[in-house]
């Protein structure tokens, strides 16, 4: 059928051959940990948690695709909407931070199940471009209905109080707040892949027919990565929309899908701390090249093209490789 | 049937007629986007970057070489064309194995590229670009007023569009094209150089875009952004039509031309996602598009 | 000996003193804009030249202040604008200027509210942002939505064209645009007969334009803006619309986008403004200097830039400090004056307000030369150009 056939591989997915934890993991998530409470008295906070945001973001996108061997071009919708609803509960119904993430969350979970039930009856090229149409009728959902506050968003949503108690008005407890629902939604990402449904999950990307024959429901398991990374990706936007106090429609555009695959791209596909990096990268480029003005487009336009020729296997990828450990 | 939907049948039918001018636009991008996909099996982002490429060259012939509208119909494309050989061989060509994305991420990088340097040296408000004498001014149908460069953009684009099928269908030259599809390694055994052909072929699908780009030009402002928004949609409509089938593309892409003029008055707000709505439908009921092969 | 070199260095001492009060301030000032969209023309690096300019014109006359521009593209997105913004705080930003799309406007507005920063607009275009939701810490400069829906809408209807049709980009620029004009085509006997919403950004306006033919309105309204406008206004003009014996109203309209367009397409075309740089010697004169490093002529939004940066330089001048509150008040207080917009003041909801002029683009046969476009029809004075103070609802007016 096409020129490539002979040596594609099936997805992107990294198959390592441990199926256990592996050991040094734990002393990078301790790096990690250790990395982000030193952050936010070195960098902005408000920079941190934004690099932390599309971290978790970039993270739940890596669960569907390198992992489950899934492309969506449509995941703006689940941050986008996600972070639009936060924000409406913020603000309108007067919901404490962690009820309006709450319900920003379960948000995007519902439209995860309407959206992945229909578009994981396709397959390849045709799955991706489902969920870019429903991203797309978001978009449009969001332009049209009054609540989004069409080009000027839902601004100036109160930070509030955590738990009706604890003032998340200063950047500095907000991080530590931020910095807790990031880590925690990382772990349950790592807690997945590392499962026994991870490993089935490993299984379907490979080959989809084998699992098939050897009796797993192979839809049932693509739904459920699906619906979770959907979620993982709505609790980013949700999360990001308090930091912000603002949604806008940015968050719901097609170039914040494909900004979502870049970013995992460059950190890395399929690895488990690929994705933390590349958001860091991407972010810190929008940051301090902004003063670069209109070079910003072909600077990106540059690092897109350099990946994909010299780096394909991303930063984390390249490292993973040269160390010859899973990451 | 027409007041049932609030609009009058002068109305009608010139919604009918824009639909079918701006189908035509859809047709001869979207029949490029295929040939590429078909044939090389990669998504090319460039394509919207490449058609307003077009339009710029056509600009610069004639800014700085005093070069006019006819003579830009056809060096234009060739140009654009060319530099699209030259990305072809040395970057391209080298993802051949690889997956899809890996396609689409390079010339969405490339498309970038393009966008910001030539936004840079032009700023964004778009360079004029005039009718030829030839076509100005315009007939009175009765029920609109239609410009003659329009009637002459949508005829040639058909014209176009309906040659490049016949090419790659019925000669000898279409036959090696779809052969080096099937089978690489065997009609390489035929002594067909199979890389020079593919770039060939990567030339050509970008020389339509730079001609429906020039076309393009004295009805839009040329300038920097005028592709951007347009790549989504064209590549909407190829998967609509059935990825590489190329009548599918020609038929499709009139169909939305005329679905998007009857929304435009319908519910106007909803003209740029009703693409996306029949995407939508049509991958799920039929999936590998309406003119497509099963996959 | 003693006691005179004493009395010398106290002396000395209080000399300092006296002028230390402007000269050991450090004042920074950015210029936060659409380097790279849609609006880098009409703002864009222009908007941070004209910023430099000012700082240039005034430390030339007080030599006193250490001022420093910096600068920032915002991608017309908010979050970007937000981050952009609280970073310059945190580096003691004094004043965020120009600022180009709403939701990046709106952002920074909100953000400043609590700060020890203000927000100069000359880009933005909501007239929200002095009404209820109006900021101690925000001033409007140049223009905004009232003032163009006004301004063109009443010009036109005297003109004659009392039935309307809108053609309106699906955003709030556009609806609002939209229901001020209509409003004011309503109260001075005109008619709307209908509107449509394209989506945005929109590339062919065909459909629309026969639509607006349809509805048989004498004025064609564009509520568009930049490329959106420029495509409209082209393509209504291959579609006859002129010889159909109906008129095109451009409600925002700037030289760059007539620059792109020529005289041929745009000629005729009325609208309001608050600039041109043919106004008198003055703006000859700024947009000369102008012109020499940025090739092109300014935009009325470069001119604001210009004359914001030069009226807040002189109230922290005049006060000695670049507190927040103390400063607006001063510049509140203080009239303006400059050579691009005359005499003018900021009042208490934060609208800057100055004549404003209803323009008519020249025909090709007038025209001097490249960017001589314009011709003055009439000018609006000050007090009517904006939209009366207490209509705001602004809660600092009263």
């Amino acid at each position: 059928m096409s020129i490539m056939n002979e040596t594609k591989s099936a997805s992107f997915a990294v198959h390592d051959k441990q199926a256990s934890l592996p050991r040094h993991h734990a002393v990078i998530f301790i790096g990690l940990l250790a990395a982000g409470l030193i952050a936010p008295f070195l960098l902005a906070p408000i920079f941190v948690m934004k690099v932390l945001c599309f971290a978790l973001f970039a993270c739940a996108f890596n669960l569907l695709l390198g992992f489950g061997g899934l492309l969506s071009f449509g995941h703006a919708a689940f941050f986008g909407s996600a972070s639009y609803v936060s924000a409406h509960a913020a603000k309108v119904w007067g919901l404490t931070p962690e009820l309006a993430i709450l319900c920003g969350t379960l948000s995007a979970l519902v439209l995860g199940v309407v959206i992945g039930a229909l578009a994981i009856r396709r397959q390849g090229i045709y799955f991706a471009m489902v969920t870019l149409a429903f991203a797309q009728m978001v978009y449009f959902f969001s332009l049209q209905a009054g609540f989004t506050g069409g080009e000027d968003g839902i601004q100036a949503v109160p930070r509030g109080d955590l738990f009706g108690l604890l003032s998340l008005n200063s950047d500095l407890v907000l991080y530590f707040v931020v910095f807790a629902i990031t880590a925690a939604g990382m772990l349950l990402i790592y807690r997945i892949i590392y499962s026994p449904f991870g490993q089935v999950l490993k299984a379907i990307s490979m080959n989809e027919q084998r699992a098939v024959s050897l009796g797993y429901r192979v839809n049932r398991y693509k739904l459920t990565v699906f619906v979770l990374s959907a979620t993982l990706a709505g609790l980013a936007g949700a999360t990001k929309a308090i930091v912000f106090q603002l949604a806008s429609l940015t968050d719901v555009h097609w170039s914040m899908s494909g900004e979502v695959v870049l970013m995992t791209l460059i950190g890395g596909v399929g690895t488990v701390f690929g994705p933390i990096v590349g958001a860091a990268v991407i972010v810190t480029m929008q940051n301090y090249l902004a003063t670069f003005g209109a070079w910003v487009t072909i600077i990106q336009g540059v690092i897109f093209v350099f990946t994909v020729m010299l780096f394909r296997e991303g930063i984390v990828g390249v490292i993973s490789k040269a160390l010859k450990k899973p990451f | 049937m027409f007041e049932s939907l609030g609009i009058s049948p002068q109305v009608f039918f010139g919604q009918l007629m824009l639909g079918f001018i701006n189908g035509s636009f859809y047709a001869i991008l979207s029949l490029g986007l295929s040939i590429i996909f078909g044939l090389l099996n990669i998504i090319n982002f460039t394509h919207g970057a490449q058609y307003m490429l077009g339009a710029f060259v056509a600009w610069m012939l004639l800014a700085y070489l005093g070069i006019g509208y006819w003579w830009a119909l056809l060096l234009a494309p060739i140009i654009v064309g060319v530099l699209g050989m030259i990305v072809e061989r040395v970057l391209i060509s080298r993802l051949y194995h690889l997956d899809h994305l890996y396609g689409l991420l390079l010339t969405f990088g490339l498309a970038l590229i393009l966008q910001g340097v030539l936004r840079n040296a032009y700023g964004v408000s778009g360079l004029p670009y005039s009718v030829p004498p030839q076509l100005t001014g315009g007939q009175n149908l009765g029920f609109m007023y239609l410009p003659n460069y329009r009637m002459w953009a949508a005829i040639v684009a058909l014209a176009v569009c309906l040659a490049t099928w016949f090419l790659i269908e019925k000669t000898r030259l279409g036959g090696y094209l779809r052969a080096a599809n099937e089978d690489p390694v065997m009609l390489g055994a035929f002594g067909i150089n199979v890389p020079r052909m593919l770039t060939l072929t990567y030339g050509f699908g970008v020389a339509l875009a730079a001609f429906a780009g020039v076309l393009a030009a004295p009805i839009y402002s040329v300038n920097p952004n005028m592709g951007a928004d347009l790549i989504i949609i064209v590549f909407a409509v190829v998967v609509i039509g059935g990825m590489g089938s190329i009548l599918g593309s020609i038929f499709t892409g009139l169909g939305l031309g005329l679905v998007e003029g009857l929304t435009k008055v319908v519910y106007p707000e909803a003209s740029s996602v009703v693409i996306f709505v029949i995407m939508a439908i049509v991958l799920l009921i039929k999936p590998a598009g309406l003119f497509g092969r099963t996959v | 000996m003693k006691k005179t070199g004493f009395l010398l260095t106290s002396f000395a001492a209080l000399l300092t003193a006296a002028s230390a009060s402007a000269q050991d301030i450090p004042v920074k000032i950015g210029v936060l804009t659409d380097l790279s969209g849609v609006y880098a023309d009409a703002s864009g690096p222009g908007s941070v030249f004209a910023a430099e300019l000012a700082v240039e014109d005034f430390t030339r006359q007080s030599p006193g202040l250490n001022v420093e521009v910096i600068s920032a593209d915002h991608q017309n997105k908010g979050d970007v604008a937000s981050s952009i913004a609280r970073r310059w705080l945190d580096d003691d930003v004094n004043a965020i200027v120009d600022i180009a799309a709403s939701s990046t406007a709106f952002a920074v507005h909100e953000l400043l509210r609590d700060s020890n920063a203000l927000a100069l607009f000359s880009s933005a275009a909501s007239s929200g942002l002095t009404g209820e939701d109006c900021s101690p810490h925000s001033v409007h400069w140049t223009y905004d939505t009232w003032m163009l829906a006004h301004g063109t809408g009443r010009a036109v209807l005297e003109a004659g064209g009392d039935s309307w049709f809108f053609i309106a980009p699906d955003y709030t620029f556009g609806h609002t645009l939209v229901e001020q004009t209509s409003a004011v085509v309503q109260e001075n006997g005109g008619e709307v007969l209908g509107s449509v919403s394209h989506p945005f950004p929109g590339q062919d306006f065909s459909s629309f334009i026969l639509q607006a033919q349809a509805s048989g309105a004498k004025v064609i309204g564009l509520a568009n803006s930049g490329q959106d406008m420029i495509n409209a206004v082209r393509q209504a003009r291959e579609f006859g619309v002129t010889q159909g014996g109906q008129s095109i109203a451009a409600i925002m309209l700037n030289i760059h986008d007539v620059h792109s367009l020529g005289l041929e397409a745009s000629q005729g075309l009325l609208f309001a403004s608050v600039f041109d740089w043919n106004l008198n010697e003055g703006t000859r004169e700024w947009s000369a200097r102008f012109e020499e490093k940025m090739g092109t002529k300014p935009s009325m939004m470069q001119a604001g830039v210009y004359s914001a940066v030069l009226h807040y330089l002189k109230s922290v001048e005049a006060t000695g400090t670049t507190d927040a509150d103390t400063v607006v008040t001063n510049m509140k207080d203080t009239p303006t004056d400059d050579p691009l917009f005359g005499k003018g003041r900021i009042r208490a909801d934060g609208r800057k307000i100055h004549d404003a002029y209803l323009f008519k683009v020249k025909e090709p046969s007038a025209s001097e030369g490249p960017w001589d476009y314009f011709e003055v029809v009439s000018t609006i004075p000050a007090d009517l150009a904006f939209r009366p103070i207490e209509d705001g609802g602004c809660p600092l007016a009263q």
